[in-house]
C-alpha cells in the first residue's frame, strides 16, 4: 500500500516530478512541494477561484484536484504569466486599472482571464462577469476587474494583428 | 488524518475489481467537485480513492439518430456543453449541466457525479428523467440498466449495488415535434444550490397544436426527485392552454412534499413547484414551436 504519489508534470513549461502524500491537493503541491505560491487557499471548497490554475488547458480550482492526478498533465499558474521581467498585458492591466487592493484573489483572477482570453479575444461585459463567476473578491467591486481584462483584451488583439 | 491510497484504473473492468476489493473504504471519483468537498469536511471517510477519469467507457460522448445519446458517467459538463448534437434534442439536460457551479467547476464536474452524489438538488436529474435516461452500471455481477426515475432513493442513496458503478446513461432520440426545458429557483444570479426545480419534456400532434406526450419532474421538494406523473396526464390530450398547465401545476404541488428550512419554507417551495412546473412546460413549448 502506498500513500504517496509520483507524478510528473509540465508546470509553466518546465518539467516537474513531485512526490506528494495521496491527500494532497494540486494547490498544495503547488504550493509546497513546486514552490510556486502564486496560487492562494481562500475557501478550499470551490467557491472563491483563488487557486485557480489552468490544468490541461482548462481552468479549474486546484483546491479540488488531487495532485496524485495529474501525472503527464500540463499546468499553468500565474507565474508562468510574465516573459521574465515583462508583465502579461493581463497583469499590467490589473496594475494600470488599480483592479486590486489586497491582492489575495488577484493571481486567480489573472489566470481565470488568461484562460478566458485564450479562448476568446473579444469577450463582452456579460461573457467577461460570467466566466469569473467562480472567483470572489472581497475589495474591488469587480468593476475594475471587468475593466482591466477588457482592456488587456484590447492590448492582445492589437498586438496579433 | 488517516492515509489514503489512490489509484487511476485505465480500463472499467480494473476498476471494478479495485472498488470491490476495497469492501465499503472506497471513493469513486470522477470531477471530485462533490466527494473532496466532504472528504475534507469530515462527511465521507475514504480510505482509498479511485479516480474514474482514465477509463475509455466512462468518457463515451455520441449522438446518433436512431439509437439517442450516450454520455460516459464522467464526462465533464462543459465538454457536454460544447457537444453541438445535444443542445437542441436534449435542451433540459445541458441546462442543467451548465447551471452547476462556476467556470472552473464545470472543467471537472460530471453528470455521473452528480446524479451519483443523490442530492434531490442536484441540477441533471429532474431532466435526465422526463428524457427517460437510462442508467447503465456494471458491478461484479454484471451490467443491467436503471431508469434515471429510480435511480435515486434517498438524499445521498442510490440504487446502485454494493460495487456497482454508473458507465454511462443512454437517451432516447427525441420524438418529432417534442422539446424539454429545466429551470431552478435560486435567491441568487448564479452559484446556489436550488431550492425547487422543474424539468418539462412535451411532444406536440404533427401540426403543433395537441400535446400527445409529457414528462414533468421536479426537484429540491421530496427526499428524492420527483417524476409527476399526473402532471404529464394533465397536458396529454390538451392545447396546452393555460387551464392544462394549471392542471399540471396543480398536480405537482400535490406531489411535493418538502421540508422548511434556511433556504425556504414548506409552504413557499410548494407554491414554486407549481409556478415553475408551468415555467418548465412554456419553455419546453414555445422550443417545440420554434423548431
Ligand atoms: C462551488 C460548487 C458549486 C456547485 N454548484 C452546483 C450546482 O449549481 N448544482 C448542482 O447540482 N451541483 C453543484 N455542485 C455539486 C457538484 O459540483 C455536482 O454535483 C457535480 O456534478 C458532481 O460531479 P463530480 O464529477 O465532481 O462528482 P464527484 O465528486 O467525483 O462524485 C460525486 C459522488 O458520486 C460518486 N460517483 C462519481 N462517479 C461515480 C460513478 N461513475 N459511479 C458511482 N459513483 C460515482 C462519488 O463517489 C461521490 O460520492 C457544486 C459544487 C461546488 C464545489
Ligand atoms: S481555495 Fe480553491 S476555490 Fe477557494
Ligand atoms: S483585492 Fe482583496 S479580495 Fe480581491
Amino acid at each position: 500500500m502506498s500513500t504517496k504519489t509520483v507524478v510528473t508534470a509540465v508546470i509553466n513549461g518546465n518539467e516537474t516530478t513531485m512526490a506528494c502524500d495521496n491527500r494532497m491537493s494540486l494547490l498544495d503541491a503547488l504550493r509546497e512541494v513546486a514552490g510556486l505560491t502564486g496560487a492562494k487557499e481562500g475557501c478550499l471548497s470551490g467557491d472563491c477561484g483563488a487557486c485557480s490554475v489552468i490544468l490541461n488547458g482548462k481552468l479549474v480550482d486546484s483546491c479540488l484536484v488531487l495532485a496524485a492526478e495529474v501525472d503527464g498533465a500540463t499546468i499553468e499558474t500565474v507565474e508562468g504569466l510574465a516573459q521574465g521581467p515583462t508583465l502579461h498585458p493581463l497583469q499590467k492591466a490589473f496594475l494600470q486599472d488599480a483592479a486590486l487592493q489586497c491582492g489575495i484573489c488577484t493571481p486567480g483572477f489573472l489566470v481565470a482571464a488568461k484562460a478566458l482570453l485564450d479562448r476568446n479575444p473579444n469577450p463582452s461585459d456579460h461573457e467577461i462577469r460570467y466566466w469569473l463567476a467562480g472567483n470572489l473578491c472581497r475589495c474591488t467591486g469587480y468593476d475594475k476587474i471587468l475593466h482591466a481584462v477588457k482592456n488587456a483584451a484590447a492590448e492582445l488583439r492589437a498586438s496579433t494583428k | 488524518m488517516k492515509p489514503l491510497e489512490f489509484s487511476a484504473p485505465t480500463t472499467l473492468n480494473a476498476a471494478i475489481k479495485l472498488y470491490s476489493a476495497n469492501g465499503g473504504g472506497a471513493g469513486l471519483m470522477a470531477g471530485g467537485t462533490d466527494l473532496l468537498v466532504q472528504m475534507r469536511s469530515g462527511r465521507a471517510e475514504i480510505g482509498h480513492v479511485i479516480d474514474l477519469k482514465r477509463i475509455p467507457e466512462l468518457n463515451v460522448l455520441s449522438y446518433d439518430k436512431k439509437r439517442g445519446l450516450r454520455l460516459g458517467a464522467a464526462v465533464a459538463c462543459d465538454v457536454l456543453g460544447a457537444f453541438k448534437p445535444a443542445k437542441a434534442a436534449y435542451a433540459a439536460l445541458i441546462e442543467g449541466a451548465e447551471l452547476i457551479g462556476s467556470t472552473q467547476i464545470q472543467s471537472r464536474a460530471s453528470v455521473g457525479g452528480n446524479v451519483c452524489n443523490g442530492s434531490p438538488a442536484a441540477d441533471t436529474i429532474c431532466s435526465l428523467i422526463v428524457l427517460g435516461a437510462q442508467c447503465v452500471v456494471k458491478g461484479p455481477q454484471g451490467k443491467r440498466e436503471i431508469p434515471a426515475r429510480d435511480f435515486m432513493v434517498g438524499p445521498g442513496k442510490t440504487a446502485l449495488r454494493k460495487g456497482e458503478l454508473l458507465v454511462e446513461f443512454r437517451i432516447p432520440p427525441p420524438p418529432a415535434h417534442s422539446a424539454s426545458g429545466y429551470l431552478r429557483f435560486i435567491p441568487r444570479n448564479e452559484m446556489d444550490i436550488a431550492v425547487v426545480s422543474a424539468a418539462a419534456n412535451i411532444t406536440l400532434s404533427a401540426n403543433g397544436k395537441t400535446c400527445t406526450a409529457a414528462s414533468v419532474a421536479i426537484g429540491a421538494v421530496a427526499p428524492t426527485p420527483l417524476l409527476v406523473e399526473a402532471a404529464g396526464k394533465a397536458l396529454v390530450g390538451s392545447t396546452l392552454d393555460e387551464a392544462a398547465l394549471e392542471a399540471a401545476a396543480a398536480a405537482s404541488r400535490k406531489a411535493a412534499r418538502p421540508i422548511s428550512d434556511m433556504r425556504g419554507t414548506k409552504e413557499y417551495r410548494t407554491h414554486m413547484a407549481g409556478v415553475l412546473t408551468k415555467r418548465a412546460i412554456a419553455m419546453a413549448l414555445q422550443r417545440a414551436r420554434g423548431a
